[in-house]
């Protein structure tokens, strides 16, 4: 005690009253953890909505808007305002600088399932969560005709297994009026969790999606034998959009102006990045909102310690006189004041965080399988250590009204005590 | 008594108060008028008060924690009034034992920590009680001399003690160390009269022990029988007549 007689003193009082500090530390802590938590989850979905497609340099359609674009090539939430012709897509595909592309064919769905005519490069290409390629769960590609591959939430939630059949229906309704019927398709694969749009998709090859529709678009399939249609050129005339890959990044601007002024067909070329930071944007505001009310939850915290300090003021104002007649300076009342306040908030922060990251890393699998939401890191970094020190700091400052209070006591009362 | 202002050697007079006038505010009357208040080194001095006469205002002038609108006073050969606050409370630590009327313990310390607790404060009662024998040391040796089971009480709480126990807890706080002036605020008024006698015996023969002169100030008069020398504060203190 001799070094640091206040810190002591401040310590021993807090252990005194041991039931009410609890209660404060766990406040703080519930309000910390809250924040953190919010904080954590709000990062990671920014993270992962973010990272919904990643290893794809520009993303081409009809023209339309960015994010209409971005919606329904990457997310299949809802439609192309026009298709894009072969040839099209072939002279891009053949630009220089382009290394690859990936057609999607999109308009039929399984069951409220969209479905995906693309080419087994797509399963080589497409990478989410910043650069995590698909991975087969179970299977494999489809290789001929009347082969899919299923996300995993399609596989979970309707129960499909491999060698399973499947009916495809015309549009993208879950309940179909028109269905494809004549030609059910195989499940040779079903893919990982991804916790992106993928998880609810139908993949099937693009001469799948033509042969099925050669009959129109709103028959019930063709009646042709797999043998026969594999004999014909299924190549489509249209596509719905393209993914492109770039040799080099560096190619990304100047090939989006030249699609973008593509003379003859309407076509748009976006950036996936900038189109999704685009729409996080738009659907960023609830997220922004929750930040804000975990701020107050804290902010609510705080003044709980604040309400401790001061209705524990007028019981110890006797305390502080007898600190007072040993030699306590006034400063020392202040300091013990302050240093307890402080000492509440940091011992709550300190708990919250730890709470956080205890929940963190129970919860993350669940969070990562469910939503989709990866969370960056699972071990406390500088930000966490900014939070602690903020919520020490403003508790020391909230702390400082009683500690002046008490100090103004302890000066007006000497060593008799006016209660 | 002029060779009796500070010096090297221990001064003659351990409180010479002059002409102090004192009030809580300028605009409220005055609480202390005193135009002479001696104590010599080593006196006993019991002060009679009726409640609200100014006793523990006069107190809180002589500890330095108040400051007389007027007047000199001269503590153990220093003049508190002349120091820096913080100087003020250094001085106080180091040269003056307090004991209260009731709840003189901090409740949240263990008895041994509550009686060692000046010596946090100051280098210079720790040292004394050092050169003793050791802090905890003196310490139990104190609480022993004021009767009471030093190994059995210290690690004990506050509260866990009787009130004539803890005065005796507060009473070896303020001696420890060996403070040259012990101020009592009606130590005794929560005690009946066997322990009140008691415990005035054995305060008053560990400040003998101690060398220290004790300020007892109450307003119970039948208490001065046990002192060198006994005041009514009515007749010191012309700002009752006043008022």
């Amino acid at each position: 005690m001799a070094r640091f007689p206040i810190l002591t003193l401040a310590l021993r009082s807090i252990s005194n009253r041991a039931g009410t500090a609890l209660l404060t530390i766990l406040t703080v802590a519930i309000s910390v953890t809250l924040f953190l938590t919010v904080e954590k989850v709000r990062h990671g979905a920014r993270a992962s909505f973010e990272n919904t497609i990643s290893g794809v340099d520009l993303i081409v359609g009809a023209r339309s808007s960015s994010v209409n674009l971005l919606l329904y090539s990457v997310f299949h939430i809802g439609d192309a305002t026009n298709n894009i012709t072969w040839d099209s897509y072939q002279a891009v595909a053949n630009a220089p600088g382009v290394a690859w592309t990936v057609p999607i064919s999109l308009g039929d769905s399984h069951r409220g399932y969209r479905v995906v005519g693309t080419t087994p490069a797509y399963f080589e290409h497409y990478q989410y969560g910043g650069g995590r390629a698909l991975v087969f769960a179970e299977g494999r590609s489809f290789e001929t005709l009347f082969e899919t591959v299923i996300g995993a939430e399609v596989a979970r939630a309707l129960g499909y297994q491999l060698g399973e059949e499947i009916i495809v229906a015309h549009g993208t309704g879950a309940v179909s009026f028109i269905e494809h019927d004549n030609n059910p398709f195989t499940i040779t694969g079903i893919l990982a969790p991804t916790g992106t749009p993928m998880d609810r998709s139908v993949l099937v090859s693009l001469e799948a999606i033509e042969a099925i529709h050669l009959e129109g678009p709103t028959g019930a399939g063709t009646g042709l034998s797999v043998e026969e249609l594999e004999a014909m050129d299924l190549t489509p005339n249209a596509i719905t959009a393209f993914f492109v890959g770039l040799d080099t990044p560096v190619v990304a601007l100047r090939l989006q102006r030249q699609v973008n002024t593509y003379p003859t067909e309407p076509l748009q070329a976006i950036i996936p990045g900038v189109a999704l930071a685009q729409l996080w944007g738009i659907v960023g505001a609830a997220e922004r909102t929750l930040a804000a009310v975990a701020a107050f939850v804290v902010l609510t915290g705080l003044v709980s310690i604040l309400t401790a300090v001061l209705t524990s003021l007028n019981e110890r104002r006797r305390e502080m006189a007898i600190l007072r007649a040993l030699g306590a300076r006034p400063g020392h009342i202040f300091t013990l004041l302050v240093t307890e306040s402080a000492g509440l908030a940091l011992a709550g922060a300190l708990l919250g965080t730890a709470l956080t990251y205890a929940g963190l890393a129970g919860f993350s699998p669940l969070l990562e399988a469910r939503f989709g939401i990866l969370l960056p890191t699972l071990v406390p970094g500088l930000y966490d250590l900014a939070i602690i020190g903020t919520v020490t700091l403003a508790s020391a400052l909230l702390g400082a009204g009683p500690a002046w209070r008490a100090y103004r006591n302890s000066l007006a009362d000497g060593m008799t005590i006016r209660v | 008594m002029d060779d009796l202002t500070a010096s090297a050697t221990a001064p003659a007079l351990a409180l010479k108060m002059r002409d102090i006038a004192f009030a809580y505010a300028r605009t409220q009357p005055p609480v202390i008028a005193l135009a002479q208040l001696d104590v010599r080194a080593g006196e006993r001095l019991f002060l009679r008060g009726a409640s609200g006469s100014g006793k523990s205002t006069l107190l809180g002038l002589i500890a330095g924690i108040l400051s007389p609108q007027a007047g000199t006073i001269e503590v153990l050969g220093e003049h508190p009034q002349q120091m820096s606050a913080s100087k003020r409370d250094g001085f106080r630590a180091e040269r003056l034992g307090v004991i209260f009327q009731i709840f003189n313990l901090l409740p949240y310390l263990p008895v041994g920590a509550n009686v060692t607790l000046p010596c946090r404060f100051s280098a210079a009662r720790a040292k004394a009680a050092d050169a003793a024998g050791g802090i905890d040391t003196e310490a139990k040796r104190l609480l022993s001399r004021l009767g009471l089971e030093a190994d059995s009480v210290w690690s004990k709480r506050s509260t866990d003690l009787s009130v004539g126990q803890q005065q005796r807890v507060a009473a070896a706080r303020a001696l420890i160390g060996r403070p040259g002036l012990i101020l009592a605020d009606e130590p005794t008024s929560a005690l009946d009269a066997n322990s009140r006698d008691a415990f005035i015996q054995l305060l008053t023969e560990e400040c003998d022990a101690a060398g220290a002169a004790l300020i007892f100030v109450s307003h119970d008069a039948a208490l001065a029988s046990h002192f060198d020398r006994g005041l009514d504060l009515a007749d010191i203190n012309t700002a009752m007549e006043t008022a």
